[in-house]
């Protein structure tokens, strides 16, 4: 089998045993991406592979674009942010490398700044979804999922603010994890809504998954909301072990918008569960219909602060002008795409006079309300299981002109970042186009364990990870 | 028409920590531009601010010396707006729940005090410095990041004299608690003023107008006057007030208005989700004041009562911690139960070497105890006073004590009456036509002569003694 | 909720975001049907509630007031051109 198709654990045994070098690997990686990256394109400034020497020794992990690496290129995709080089590294990106793992040298296309479900709002173009050029990959960390899809990566880091990391690996038929806000470092992250984001691992396999979390996770005193618990060691949770796990299906999630063939496999991954010992019941989260209006007043406020700093003083774009307020305007009139633009208008206008407390206070309130939903669901089962997404992967430009549209197909990711809690999307099955349909499970604030312990077991009594895309 | 005035002024403090509110860089001034920031206090995208310790203790300390009632739950917010010294678009303040509010400090006001209400202190930080040069803007960091105390005061103060004693008053309490050089000409310490008048006896405030750009407590009196009989002159002249903000000339002596195009500014406050709340409990509280020192007024106070000195004399000796602690030292080292001559000492010359020098009181190496003996020698009048100004100069210089220094220089006044009585009588014999003089009514003949023993003696008699005995003889 | 165009070039200015005519029509109109989804918020009743401002229960994270390096000037400089010495450039403000 050729290395770039193997799994991460596979091939850190294989580096060990010196059956194989990390050189190679990345060799064939780099073959690899010239020869499907021109129809998927999920690497960005592919003149960035020329100029870095990475480190050889090490096996290589692709980043999203808005993960900050020290010296290369890191620019969340977007005009705005063209040429910067951060002069530090992320706090995940220096766990990584303290555990010989690479930084492959191009990073992964994503939604400018996070902005989207599509990958398709990048300043470099949209990403394919490798099982349909046609489609696209999911977002905003559609380029990462592509990429381990294809084959491009062996492994890659994501960000999800509201789905990012789960609704493109579930398009891609690619496992895809959310850990508790808190348990993974956001230094160096390029933020979006700080009181959402958090950097997870996209993997082929639930193996990679456990292995990649127990690295990036734990305490940083660089980012005041990281959390002082103890890293448990995430892969002894792969005991392959259902039994007993008590799961609980949403009954709003199950709801009209939903398209048949995926509520048809999801029900049918669901079954499989029982089958593996694990008790389901129905619970109710009674607040899930504001989940996505309270997720677009607070995430657009916070992101509408957050990028504030892009005004081309220090770094980024910056349009000619002769004086201060013109130069404001232009640069960010003209380095900012339109999705980008709405939401800091729309997180602007949440915050502003006379309107704070009808749409920003009022969202801070409701989100009590979803949390209070999934503390109460936790006292009575162990995961929540939900589809991924509404539909499957959609065709680009579908949904391009329908803002709202496209933000409503985050309804079942949403709530977990409102909430605070972990949750994963593993592959369970196909659509008769041959689209992945991805399963959610959802766990209690740092109860990855729990997440992984089911997935796993899931994984293992099915075939959906070893299927991979014709290229 | 009677016009009151009504002042409130704004100060921002800026604490001398060793590192900045949010991050480790090094607090220190006078160094090439952008060379003291790191990636956290210049933005860089994907940076967290992480809270100062040292910079919260300082501001309960601050906020309990201004009698100030601290909140138990406080946060951050972030303050929205554009500008080229501000990296991140907006600025890490606190909003509806400051540190500490309702506070009070008291000033003078004619025979008592009056009590002028702080509405709040809060924390925040600085933002960079900007210097326009042509065409271009230069923009230097180093100072962004800093910590800053924001202390509003309630608009209780009546004249720009009044503003001055608050200032003034401030800085002294500040400076006790060591948490900042409160000094305005090197900017560690700004003010702004909110000023309005409106007719004697109403209750309505009248239009507001904001002084900003004063560089020194008397600017701020300064400005505060202009701006006083500015708007005494419009009203009385029906003019229409507009609030507004002006710019203190210190140059020309006035106010000129800032023309702004935005109106009310639209600052977006939300709490900063990248930082989280503080829970301060109230043991933490009572450690920290009961770490306080003994604050200005209450010490002047103390002063007054425990040393029976005037409080005139104990503001002087209070106006610094140093200068306070010094005083307290020698009133101690001091056997006499009137403390009278070591304050004169202290207030007289000792202050004027000290300022002559340019140093602080305690660091003329004179001691406590070597101050009080020098005193010893004046009382016992061994020296002259006159002789004791020079010795303590010469203490300072040589590091010598006053023993060592009156010896070597042969300054012992001669002060016993056989010796006195002697060389009196010399100089009378000698000098009859003076003594006839004096007899004969001309006072001033007894100084000639007190000068004759003076210069008999080489400038060791007692002068003061000399007087009294030929006094005595003559009559 | 209708966004009338005066509001949104009020937005526009707070967020120093020059908007093309054409940009800012178009805006208007997503925003509006976006502002009327999110107005279903306001069925709920939110009264007795408390805020999230932050969905961990962690307080009082601080650091000791102890100095590290700082960075060059060479790479705060870095990322710009827009320099001069070691200062940033911007132009004027206009008053």
């Amino acid at each position: 089998m050729e290395l770039n198709t193997l799994t991460a654990v596979e091939l850190l045994k294989m580096i060990k045993s010196k059956e194989a070098t990390a050189a190679s690997i990345c060799e064939r990686l780099k073959k690899r991406i010239s020869e499907v990256d021109g129809r998927v394109s999920a690497y960005v400034r592919s003149e960035d592979l020329s100029g870095a020497g990475h480190d050889s020794v090490s096996l290589p992990i692709a980043l999203k674009d808005n993960i900050c690496t020290e010296g290369l290129n890191t620019q969340c995709c977007s005009k705005i942010l063209e040429g910067f080089r951060p002069p530090y590294d992320a706090t995940v990106v220096a766990k990584l490398k303290k555990q010989a793992v690479g930084i492959f040298p191009l990073k992964t296309n994503m939604d400018e700044f996070a902005f989207g479900s599509s990958t398709e709002n990048s300043f470099f173009g949209p990403t394919h979804n490798p099982w349909d050029l046609e489609r696209v990959p999911g977002g905003s960390s559609g380029g990462s999922a592509a990429a381990v899809a294809a084959d491009e990566a062996i492994w890659a880091l994501g960000s999800d603010t509201g789905g990012s990391i789960r609704q493109p690996a579930s398009f891609c038929g690619v496992v895809g994890l959310k850990p508790t806000y808190g348990r993974v470092s956001r230094f160096g992250l390029i933020a979006f809504a700080s009181s959402l984001d958090q950097i997870g691992p996209i993997t082929k396999n639930v193996g990679d998954c456990a292995l990649l979390l127990n690295i990036i996770s734990g305490y940083d005193p660089k980012d005041s909301t990281s959390v002082n618990i103890d890293v448990p060691d995430y892969t002894k949770s792969l005991s392959g072990e259902a039994r007993g796990i008590k799961i609980g299906t949403p009954k709003e999630y199950f709801v009209e918008g939903m398209d048949e063939e995926v509520k048809d496999i999801i029900t049918e991954a669901i079954n499989k569960l029982k089958t593996l010992g694990a008790v389901s019941r129905e619970i109710s989260l009674p607040h899930t219909e504001y989940a996505v209006p309270v997720y677009y007043i607070i995430a657009t406020a916070e992101a509408s602060s957050n990028l504030a700093r892009f005004d081309g003083v220090q770094y980024g774009y910056r349009a000619e002008a002769n004086d201060l307020l013109q130069m404001y305007k232009l640069t960010r009139g003209q380095g900012f795409g339109q999705e980008a633009k709405r939401r800091i208008l729309l997180g602007t206008f949440a915050l502003s006079h006379g309107y704070f407390d009808a749409y920003y206070l009022r969202a801070q309130k409701a989100r009590t309300l979803i949390k209070e939903d999934f503390d109460r669901a936790f006292e009575e089962v162990d995961c929540i299981v939900a589809p991924t997404s509404p539909t499957p992967a959609f065709k680009i430009g579908e949904r391009a002109d329908n803002p709202l549209k496209m933000y409503l197909s985050d309804i079942y990711t949403i709530s977990v970042n409102l909430a605070g809690i972990p949750a994963i999307s593993i592959p369970c099955g196909f659509t008769k186009k041959g689209l992945p349909v991805g399963l959610q499970i959802m766990a209690k604030p740092f109860n990855e364990e729990m997440i992984l312990r089911l997935a796993h077991a899931y994984e293992q009594s099915t075939p959906w990870h070893t299927m991979k895309p014709k290229l | 028409m009677k016009y009151e005035t009504v002042i409130g002024l704004e100060v921002h403090l800026q604490l001398k920590t060793k590192t900045k509110a949010f991050c480790s860089c090094s607090v220190q001034f006078g160094q090439e531009p952008n060379s003291a920031v790191c990636p956290v206090c210049l933005g860089f995208p994907g940076t967290l601010p992480v809270f100062n310790k040292e910079v919260l203790r300082s501001a309960i300390k601050v906020a309990l010396a201004l009698n100030c009632s601290i909140q138990e739950y406080t946060k951050f917010d972030r303050k929205n707006y554009f500008y080229p010294d501000l990296p991140k678009d907006y600025q890490i303040s606190q909003y509806d729940l400051p540190i500490s509010r309702n506070g009070y400090l008291d000033i003078p006001d004619g025979q008592g005090q009056k009590r002028i209400g702080i509405t709040r202190v809060h924390i925040e930080e600085d933002a960079g410095k900007l210097i326009h040069e042509g065409n271009l803007s230069l923009v230097d960091f180093n100072r962004t990041g800093i910590p800053l105390l924001e202390i509003v005061s309630e608009p209780d103060l009546s004249s720009p004299q009044e503003a001055f004693d608050y200032l003034t008053i401030l800085k002294n309490v500040i400076e006790y608690l060591d948490v900042s050089d409160c000094d305005m000409e090197k900017g560690s310490l700004r003010c702004d003023a909110n000023i309005s008048l409106r007719v004697s006896g109403e209750k309505v405030l009248g239009v507001k107008t904001e002084l900003k750009n004063m560089n020194s407590f008397k600017g701020v009196k300064d400005a505060l006057l202009f701006e006083v009989q500015r708007q005494t002159e419009m009203l009385e002249s029906k003019q229409e007030m507009t609030q507004e903000t002006r710019l203190w000339d210190a140059d020309n002596g006035e106010t000129v208005s800032m023309r702004t195009k935005e109106g009310a500014k639209d600052y977006r406050y939300f709490s900063d989700p990248d930082l989280t709340a503080f829970l301060i409990e109230q043991k933490t509280i009572q450690e920290i004041k009961d770490s306080l020192p003994e604050l200005p007024q209450a010490k002047a106070r103390r002063f007054v009562e425990e040393y029976s000195i005037s409080e005139y004399e104990a503001k002087i000796l209070s106006a610094s911690r140093e200068l306070a602690d010094f005083s307290e030292e020698c009133f101690r080292c001091y056997s006499g139960s009137d403390k009278k001559i070591v304050v004169n000492w202290l207030i007289g010359p000792l202050l004027s070497e000290a300022n002559a020098r340019g140093l602080k009181p305690s660091f003329l190496g004179v001691g406590a105890q070597g101050l009080v003996d020098l005193v010893g020698f004046v009382e016992r009048q061994e020296i002259s006073n006159l002789s004791a100004k020079t010795v303590l100069t010469k203490m300072i210089d040589t590091k010598k004590p006053a023993t060592q220094i009156i010896k070597e220089k042969n300054l012992l006044q001669i002060s016993d009456n056989a010796s006195l009585e002697a060389m009196i009588s010399e100089v009378l014999e000698k000098n009859a036509k003076s003594v006839d003089d004096f007899r004969s009514g001309k006072a001033n003949a007894l100084m000639f002569l007190v000068g004759q023993v003076m210069k008999r003696s080489q400038g060791k008699a007692n002068p003061k003694l000399l007087q009294d005995l030929i006094r005595r003889r003559l009559s | 909720m209708a966004l009338d165009k005066k509001t949104v070039e009020y937005v526009a200015n707070l967020a120093r975001i020059e908007l093309k005519p054409e940009e800012s029509l178009k805006l208007a109109s997503q925003l509006e049907d976006i502002l009327s989804f999110i107005d279903r918020l306001s069925k709920l009743d939110t009264d007795n509630v408390k805020p999230t401002n932050h969905i961990l229960p962690i307080h009082n994270v601080l650091r000791e007031d102890q100095p590290e390096p700082s960075l060059t000037v060479e790479q705060v400089l870095g990322n710009t051109a827009h320099k001069k010495g070691s200062f940033f450039t911007v132009p004027k403000i206009i008053e």
